[in-house]
């Protein structure tokens, strides 16, 4: 925060952390990380480090939020005070509240919500350090956190933002871009289906850019699920060779 | 959520009609309900409007205060939007703060007004760092019958336009409020469209019941030029890439064709 | 017809698993014609049946099933009781006292009360209601006695093994009398505590080491090897 950077892509077409425009950061997942969650998993993604939980199917108290025909998915998308420069309020912000309910969103599509009905399942995301695109990332985790809690689903769900510095499309922007940069385009998707469960933008962007970024952030998000699917199968690796 | 089973009966009538290209209400796919737009309503205020969207009714509020800027926007004046779903809209609506709905769509309003530069804020400033105005946008539903978010993004900018700042004057570090006002400069006219996905179709300007059904909705904001300047996905369903370049496609134009008919365009 | 996975081959949610005529059984989904994963775990054929034995699920109550339950609340006209699953359990008090019930006179925290183990029937369940439990059968009702372990639901089959080689073993070897409910909850009772203790270790293991092959030996061994040591120390 302290001083704009004047630049965000050098004369080579690299990003101030060295990135080419359609590099991911690094990432590091590990699934089942809390002993007494139903599920979890915690992913670091350049300097995101979050955790997400996962309790449920229960029953729902009290008993008239319960739906007749479907679960129930609550979540909440929390930012720990240490996580930014600044200190951070615990209070939930208007932000997180507007984000927790985005990202619920971007997770329903994925679950079979029908098959118990009068349910409730928590999704709690917990950001530990923030560095651009925690929604992004926590979507990513969370999906992993249902998957690991045996919750049926019919995807996985895969998310990670695009945007526009310096008149360039980028691939998962970190804080600085996000800050200065133009345009902010956060996007989840389900690889089997096709499909966009998250799609926010805030910047200013032409509808020839836009097609591209969507694309851009497309192509992110399916190098993000492949990492989603091995880190999930590292959790079983030596299950390959069962017992007959 | 008391009528339920209502929905479920009208819920094969409006998915079938669509699929066919018709509505309940007699509408076609992309066409807006009835837009009637009042400004200056409320005195007291700044800047005022209140909007009908067929029976959806929205009331804008413009309140100016002096105030401190944003430490990361030292020479920016400050502009807050807030929404209340104000309990005699609608029986769904809750006495209490801002629920997440309420603040989803002051954020959705906001983002719209603030990317696309509608208002200068630079010129809010009055002492950088220190004395800024700050806008207090307030958006009052008064009647609840879909597509809150369209309707509240027009009447927040109806409000702006009719915005009146009174005119003061710095003396020795002192503001001095002088007679007279000035009329809030606007620099563009974002429009917020919003689409709903019901039976894998896109729809304009989904009424109530039609948002009860829907899978899915995305809401586009565009700009004088064209461009897209805050998109915002909602519901528990998705849409499929294509369904999304179709969607902005529709809003550019919608947007155009709102902007024609309330006379913003130039 | 293509098969993407081998039998037995660990696939996660949203895996294409087979492409053609198959029928969609446990834990998949079809879409169009394909059959997807909808749980982490390992896929089984069976004929044109395409099912993922679930490494991760929750107990989804069945009737018929055997449970073991903790009362967690005293209604009016029976009890509600957690069976490990997304839904609470219902014991009428029609199902325990089989004479006309008086709420005047009977107290029902007197037969049971918050707190108390229950081994019980699943009697009814479906989409519309809470699974109702029954305890008519012989050795049902109140446990008094043993100790308690729970596992994941999903590895009941591994503690009873094949045509009940697991369960027969560890009864035997340890001397404990072992009930198991198919919502994962185990009962554990023996002639003393140290007996409890060796059962329940072993049925701990079950669970850790359930998809390695050879299971059954290495716990005989295992037992073996812990009454040794207990017997020299």
């Amino acid at each position: 925060m302290s001083s704009k950077p004047e630049r965000l892509i050098d004369e080579k077409g690299l990003r101030l952390d060295g990135r080419k425009p359609d590099e991911l950061r690094p990432i590091k997942i590990e699934v089942g990380v809390l002993a007494n969650a139903d599920g979890s998993a915690y992913i670091e993604q350049g300097k995101n480090k979050i955790l997400a939980a996962v309790y449920g199917p229960k029953e729902l108290h009290p008993k008239h939020l319960a739906l007749p025909d479907r679960m129930v998915l609550r979540c909440r998308y929390h930012m720990a005070p240490f996580s930014v420069q600044e200190r951070k309020s615990p209070a939930p912000s208007r932000r997180e509240i507007e984000l927790s309910k985005v990202i619920r969103e971007a997770l329903e599509p994925a679950i079979f919500l029908e098959y118990y009905p009068r349910t409730a399942t928590d999704v709690f995301i917990e950001v530990l350090q923030a560095d651009g695109g925690t929604r992004c990332a926590s979507i990513t985790v969370a999906s992993l956190a249902l998957a690991d809690a045996g919750i049926p689903m019919r995807d996985l769900v895969a998310a990670c933002s695009v945007g526009k510095v310096d008149g360039t499309i980028v691939l998962d922007l970190m804080d600085v871009e996000d800050k200065v940069g133009e345009a902010d385009l956060p996007l989840a998707y389900m690889p089997n289906l096709d499909a966009i469960t998250l799609l926010q933008m805030d910047g200013n962007l032409t509808p020839e850019e836009f097609e591209k970024a969507v694309s851009l952030a497309i192509e992110g998000c399916k190098k993000i699920y492949n990492m989603q699917r091995e880190a999930l199968k590292a959790r079983y690796v030596s299950v390959k060779e069962v017992e007959e | 959520m008391t009528s339920t089973t209502v929905v479920r009966l009208k819920q094969q009538q409006i998915s079938q009609l669509i699929s066919k290209g018709k509505r309940l209400d007699g509408r076609g796919l992309r066409d807006y309900r009835e837009i009637r737009v009042e400004q200056g309503i409320i005195e007291k205020a700044e800047g005022s409007a209140r909007v009908l969207l067929g029976k959806t009714e929205v009331m804008a509020g413009v309140k100016i205060e002096f105030g401190q800027p944003f430490p990361d926007t030292p020479n920016e004046g400050v502009l807050t939007v807030n929404a209340e779903l104000v309990p005699l809209a609608s029986p769904t609506f809750e006495p209490g703060p801002p629920d997440e709905n309420a603040i989803e769509l002051a954020r959705v309003v906001d983002r719209g007004i603030r990317e696309s530069n509608a208002i200068d804020l630079e010129k809010l400033c009055i002492e950088p760092g220190k004395k800024v105005l700050v806008l207090f946008v307030d958006i009052y539903v008064l009647n609840h019958d879909g597509n809150l978010i369209d309707a509240s993004a027009l009447a927040a900018l109806a409000a702006l336009i009719n915005t009146k700042v009174f005119n003061y004057e710095v003396e020795g570090g002192e503001i001095k409020i002088k007679p007279g006002y000035t009329p809030l400069p606007i620099n563009n006219h974002p429009v917020a469209v919003t689409l709903a996905k019901i039976n894998d179709q896109l729809v304009v300007d989904p009424w109530l019941e039609e948002e009860q059904i829907m899978d899915a909705r995305i809401t586009i904001t565009t700009d004088n030029q064209g461009n897209i300047c805050a998109i915002q996905k909602g519901g528990g369903g998705y849409f499929t890439p294509k369904q999304v370049f179709e969607a902005i496609q529709i809003a550019r134009e919608k947007a155009v064709e709102i902007r024609r008919k309330l006379g913003w365009s130039k | 017809m293509p098969k993407f996975f081998e039998r037995r081959q660990l696939v996660v949610p949203g895996d294409l698993i087979a492409e053609g005529d198959y029928i969609a059984g446990e834990n998949v989904y079809r879409e169009n014609n394909r059959i997807y994963a909808a749980r982490i775990g390992l896929v089984e054929y069976q004929d044109n049946r395409v099912n993922v034995v679930a490494l991760r699920a929750f107990y989804v109550p069945k009737v018929g099933d055997t449970v073991i339950g903790t009362v967690v609340e005293v209604g009016f006209s029976g009890w509600a009781v957690d069976i490990n699953a997304p839904y609470l359990a219902m014991l009428r008090v029609s199902e325990v006292i089989k004479r006309p019930f008086k709420p005047q006179k009977d107290e029902l925290t007197k037969i049971l009360d918050v707190g108390d183990l229950i081994l019980a029937k699943i009697i009814a369940y479906d989409r519309t209601q809470p699974p109702f439990l029954g305890v008519d059968e012989p050795g049902m009702g109140k446990i008094t006695k043993g100790q308690i372990v729970k596992i994941t639901p999903t590895k009941i089959p591994r503690v009873i093994g094949k045509k009940g080689s697991m369960i027969s073993m560890l009864k035997q070897e340890t001397g404990c009398h072992i009930i198991l409910g198919q919502n994962g909850v185990i009962l554990v009772t023996g002639k003393s505590p140290e007996d409890e203790e060796l059962a329940i270790m072993a049925i701990r293991k079950i669970e850790e080491e359930s998809h390695v092959s050879g299971l059954t030996d290495r716990i005989f061994q295992m037992i073996k090897m812990e009454k040794e040591r207990r017997r020299l120390t």
